[in-house]
């Protein structure tokens, strides 16, 4: 049974922590009880209790812990090794001052269920996050509650919903369509569908912009409950007609929800609130720097207008004097979406970010992420295809077309930047772009790095002109090659069993 | 600003690279009248001292951070290992992305594939998720299932389920058509209420839920329960805010459910106000395509070698947009990773023991607080670590005085979610109260009452 | 070029129907299999269930896209292939024979005739692919 591996090396063939247990290790020391003990049969009959011993539950020493968990971490890229240039993600650094602060024992220890009087400090944050987040989309209602971008999704939507069904009473019902561009976030739809909306798609111009022929055509068949829109849009580009597209919506009597996942672009430049938007929420794990650890914990905070204010989740953070106050009664709320209020350790990181940026710092980072995309995207224009003219904001879309002809694709150019040193951009998405690279690039990355980043691009199509095999059988460099993800989703294997094979398949 | 390494300079030279006069023209794209001509109205930037002074001020109004408490009620105090915050504050594990591009990110995707793992063995079913957002969206997520699975449209649900989880279970399902029952709980027991179940339990249920070790800290016979709903074709979603139970209890899986979920946050996770925290997803294999959430498996590349992707991705939002099985994006992968190093390093051995100390705890402590004249525990069903008292006064009133002359936060006034006998509370007790400080709480219940 | 047996007749949204007698199979054709890519899973209709013309019995998945099983027919299920469950890669492999889906109890056969024949799907796909 010959076993194939990519190296000897220790470091790169850690096994799963279960085929590295041996019985009898232990990685943990509690203090001895302490009290008197009873018999367990009479704290819990024996029929209430699990008598497996926990059988397949490892058993490792702390230093294999250690060896476990760094190991494998080797194997991840991340912002702190270099440009992460995720387009619509926003990998910004991720401030260990932010992580400092996150751990004063004052915030950690402090339980949700604390009286008020005694988690004076916590509320006082939540409602100067509150505030600031406020003045940055100019929208005065806000709550910290929702876990992540998607759940402030479904809480904004679920306020239109409230505020509908509260102006127009039972006619509400016959307002059920919300308006999606084609180049939205899957989120979006979802969202949607789980506040009861349906779905109609909005097309979107050659140009890359919301198609207003078309949402007018859709306003007119009526039953128009609200619009979702991502601004600066999914491929990089500000909705210059922002403010007609709010108008139409308003005509048509229904709101316009903004997804804020590219607030990264307007910060201290313009606000939400001041374009029509009516409700929008915020990514604190993309614009404010609350690290994205692997795919969450986000928080998605959900702002809107004094209309939509008092249909937002309970309970609300308020100031009586200098005393912080939890508010329950909300009689139009939409109900909890969340246990407790949120993601609370990401508003102590961002509330750090904003004060270390100050308003004068947040500008200067909105103008630095637009600068970097805008500054790859003019040296790249002419190796690949950029398929909008427009100005880019903080992210620019490119695609495949320069190099499918010879049969490398969006993939392989992104497999490819793997062993340029680079994680790759977004690919695939937005949808409306076939092949689609979209490349963030955000104020973290400096001007070396950007024209490594540019050079190998280049370099990457140069190799698609003459040797397209190379570029097709990329990444060369990683500890394993492309998986073979059909087979993966034909007879998935989600968990680790005893019989599961260890390291590779037998030859 | 120090974030930003670009000096003005080297910007201004890009922008003329790239054709452009000021960064102002950066924002051409943008109507004049929609940009904001003057600075945000927020603080100036803040110096690191000036900023950490600044959050040690607020963190120190939070005088409930450091008191001799015994609050759970779905958050609870644990002992975590070192090793578990050194870990997830590693570069390659806190900055790193969705590991959408599985060749730069094994180590994400294997750490889940054994978070899954351990989950799946600690509840007792096939298969478990990448983790949701924490228990109480995890709960609505699963009435959310059980309704695509039953093709059903009635969910009943015991009220000592966690009453903010019940909260945001309704919030949820309120557009979905998905009708919610609840059944009250014995006023001996603590435990559900058998013949208001049979009442209510039907064939146009999608599933019963039910909380155990219960919002009383009661444990509910799930067997019988899962049998009864199995009778009308029901699933059986059991729901668990204190996770380490799962190292003493009989598993749910091994008592007939078909969807567990619960709170993480006790495997090595910080209070830290409520959150962040990480839901836990199980169910059967079955019913997999049915669940929400990110799901990793095994992979092989062209030359055999082991690896992870997320797989099953067609359920998800991004390709299924409206028809997802959950709107769900992020899941809470640090805080996965942090429950995956505790489970890994407490293990076999430290699971069984944590549960055990829990549970010995709250004996000692529910025992001294009978004992003392004029307070009672109602409820006479099995408990772990948590449980009702009954105070001769007003809880709230009590709790208070408590606080108050002995700097004590004794536990949770029920009246808070329940209108019924405002002289009960709930007390937990964990391995992290020692027994002088368990003293303390009998000692300053028998003065003050 | 894609495969497009003589014998059968083809909906617009690329599933394919053989009809023998008052019955007639279904599945998705050569050009649909490939435009998915690898086909993972493949989500068939319960037995007994009857459906319109053109509503969705079911959906084909690969690993990154989901597409309906359009019925290009109204009628009852008879059968389904189970075998798919087990070996979804048909799909790719053989979509007229071992990939076939369901077998549907023809209530309209009036309806086969509104379906193109070969030539006529061969020039539809021409025309729109």
């Amino acid at each position: 049974m010959g076993i194939t591996k990519v190296t000897q090396h220790p470091t790169q063939n850690e096994p799963l922590i279960f085929e590295r247990s041996q019985t009898g290790r232990i990685g943990y020391k509690l203090p001895k009880l302490d009290v008197e003990e009873t018999s367990l049969d009479e704290i819990l009959p024996p029929d209430l209790r699990r008598h497996d011993d926990l059988a397949g539950l490892p058993e490792v020493s702390e230093v294999d812990v250690i060896r476990h968990f760094t190991r494998m971490s080797t194997w991840n890229y991340s912002i702190d090794l270099g440009m992460y240039p995720l387009g619509s993600c926003t990998m910004k650094y991720n401030s260990r001052l932010n992580e400092k602060v996150a751990r004063i024992p004052g915030f950690i220890n402090l339980h949700p269920l604390a009286p008020e009087s005694e988690a004076q400090g916590a509320l006082r944050l939540i409602y100067e996050l509150q505030e600031d987040l406020s003045e940055i989309t100019g929208l005065p209602g806000i709550t910290l509650q929702p876990a992540a971008g998607a759940h402030g999704e479904m809480t904004g939507v679920m306020l239109i919903r409230a505020f509908l069904d509260k102006r127009d009473g039972a006619e509400s019902k016959n307002r059920r369509v919300m308006l999606v561009p084609d180049s939205a976030h899957g989120t979006n739809p979802a969202s949607a569908h789980m506040a009861g909306f349906h779905v109609k798609t909005v097309r979107s111009t050659p140009e890359g912009l919301t198609d207003l022929e078309h949402l007018n055509d859709l306003c007119a068949e009526g039953g128009i409950a609200g619009l979702m829109l991502t601004n600066p849009n999914t491929v990089g580009l500000f909705e210059t007609n922002i403010k007609a597209i709010c108008e139409t919506i308003h005509a048509a009597g229904g709101l316009v929800y903004m997804d804020g996942a590219n607030m990264n672009a307007l910060v201290g430049v313009a606000r939400p609130g001041d374009m029509g938007v009516d409700v929008i929420h915020l990514n604190l794990h993309k614009t404010f720097s609350t690290p994205h650890g692997g795919g969450g914990p986000g928080s998605g905070p959900c702002c809107c207008s004094a209309e939509l204010e008092p249909h937002l989740p309970i309970p609300r953070i308020v100031k009586t004097g200098e005393t912080y106050k939890l508010d329950f009664n909300r009689p139009a709320t939409v109900g909890r979406v969340k246990a407790f209020f949120g993601n609370f350790g990401m508003f102590v990181r961002a509330l750090a970010y904003i004060q270390t940026h100050g308003a004068e710092g947040l500008r200067e980072a909105t103008e630095a992420a637009v600068l970097n995309a805008r500054y790859v995207g003019h040296h790249l224009q002419e190796d690949f295809d950029k398929p909008f003219a427009a100005d880019s904001m903080h992210e620019v879309i490119l695609s495949h077309k320069k190099q499918s002809r010879k049969g490398v694709h969006t993939l392989d150019i992104a497999k490819r930047l793997i062993d340029y040193g680079f994680h790759p951009m977004t690919v695939y998405f937005p949808l409306i772009v076939e092949g689609a690279m979209l490349i963030e690039p955000t104020e973290s990355v400096g001007r070396g790095d950007l024209d490594a980043f540019i050079e190998a691009m280049k370099s990457i199509n140069e190799e698609a002109q003459t040797n397209p095999d190379l570029v097709i059988g990329a990444p060369h460099s990683t500890r394993i090659g492309r998986l073979d993800e059909a087979s993966a989703a034909r007879k998935p294997v989600l968990r680790w069993k005893p019989e599961v094979e260890t390291l590779s398949k037998s030859a | 600003m120090r974030y930003i390494p670009n000096s003005p300079e080297e910007r201004a030279e890009m922008l003329s690279i790239v054709g452009l006069n000021s960064a102002k023209e950066l924002f051409r794209s943008i109507p004049p009248d929609v940009q904001l001509n003057r600075a945000l109205k927020i603080t100036e930037p803040l110096a690191e001292p000036t900023l950490i002074a600044g959050m040690e001020a607020m963190a120190d109004e939070n005088t409930g951070a450091k008191r001799n408490s015994f609050l759970g009620a779905g958050a609870y105090s644990h002992y975590s290992p070192t090793v578990v915050d050194y870990i997830i504050q590693r570069s390659e594990f806190f900055t790193s992305y969705t590991p959408y591009q599985p060749e730069v990110t094994q180590g994400t995707l294997q750490y889940i594939f054994e978070f899954q793992t351990l989950v799946a063995q600690l509840t007792g079913m096939d298969v478990a998720n990448a983790s949701m957002y924490d228990g109480s969206t995890s709960m609505a997520e699963a009435f959310l299932m059980a309704q695509r699975v039953t093709k059903r449209d009635k969910v009943v649900v015991a009220d000592t389920v966690h009453p903010e989880y019940l909260e945001v279970a309704k919030t949820y399902t309120q557009h979905g058509e998905l009708e919610l029952a609840t059944i009250g709980f014995d006023q001996e027991s603590g435990r559900i209420k058998l013949d208001d179940l049979t009442a209510k339990l039907d064939e146009k249920c999608a599933a019963l839920v039910i909380q155990s070790p219960n919002f009383f800290g009661c444990i509910e016979d799930l067997q019988t329960l899962a049998d009864q709903a199995h009778a009308v074709g029901a699933l059986l979603i059991v729901v668990v805010t204190e996770a380490i139970s799962f190292g003493l209890l009989k598993t749910p899986g091994e008592c007939g459910a078909d969807i567990v979920v619960a709170e993480g946050q006790s495997f090595g996770v910080p209070l830290s106000y409520g959150g962040p925290y990480v839901g836990l997803f199980a169910t059967k294999e079955k019913y997999v395509r049915q669940m929400p959430g990110r799901l990793v498996g095994i992979a092989y590349d062209a030359n055999g070698n082991r690896g992870f992707v997320l797989t099953l991705a067609t359920r998800e939002q991004h390709i299924r947009r409206e028809k997802a099985t959950s709107n769900i994006c992020t899941n809470q992968g640090l805080i996965a990773l942090a429950a995956t190093v505790y489970m890994e390093t407490m293990g076999r051995r430290g699971l069984q023991e944590v549960a055990l100390q829990n549970a010995q705890k709250a004996a000692y402590a529910a025992r001294k607080i009978a004992a003392l004249d004029g307070f009672s525990l109602p409820f006479s069903a099995a408990r772990f670590n948590e449980f009702v008292v009954r105070s001769p006064n007003s809880a709230e009133s009590i709790l208070k005085r408590l606080l108050d002359e002995k700097g004590i936060i004794g536990g949770l006034a029920l009246s808070r979610y329940y209108n019924d006998n405002p002289n009960d509370f709930l007390v937990c007790v964990t391995e992290t109260s020692s027994r002088a400080q368990i003293d303390q709480l009998v000692e300053g219940l028998s003065k003050i009452k | 070029m894609a495969n497009v047996p003589k014998n059968l007749r083809y909906s617009k949204d690329h599933e394919w129907v053989l009809v023998e007698g008052e019955t007639a199979t279904i599945g998705i054709s050569d050009y649909a299999q490939e435009s998915l890519g690898d086909v993972v899973y493949v989500d068939l209709p319960k037995i007994g269930a009857t459906f319109a013309a053109h509503e969705s019995i079911g959906s084909v998945e690969s690993v990154k896209a989901v597409s309906d099983i359009f019925t290009p027919v109204s009628g009852e299920i008879l059968e389904t292939n189970e075998a798919l469950n087990e070996t979804p890669e048909n799909v790719n492999s053989d979509a007229y024979g071992a990939a076939w889906m369901a077998k549907v109890k023809l209530s309209n056969p009036a309806e086969i005739e509104e379906l193109m024949d070969a030539a006529a799907y061969v020039e539809y796909l021409a025309a729109n692919a």
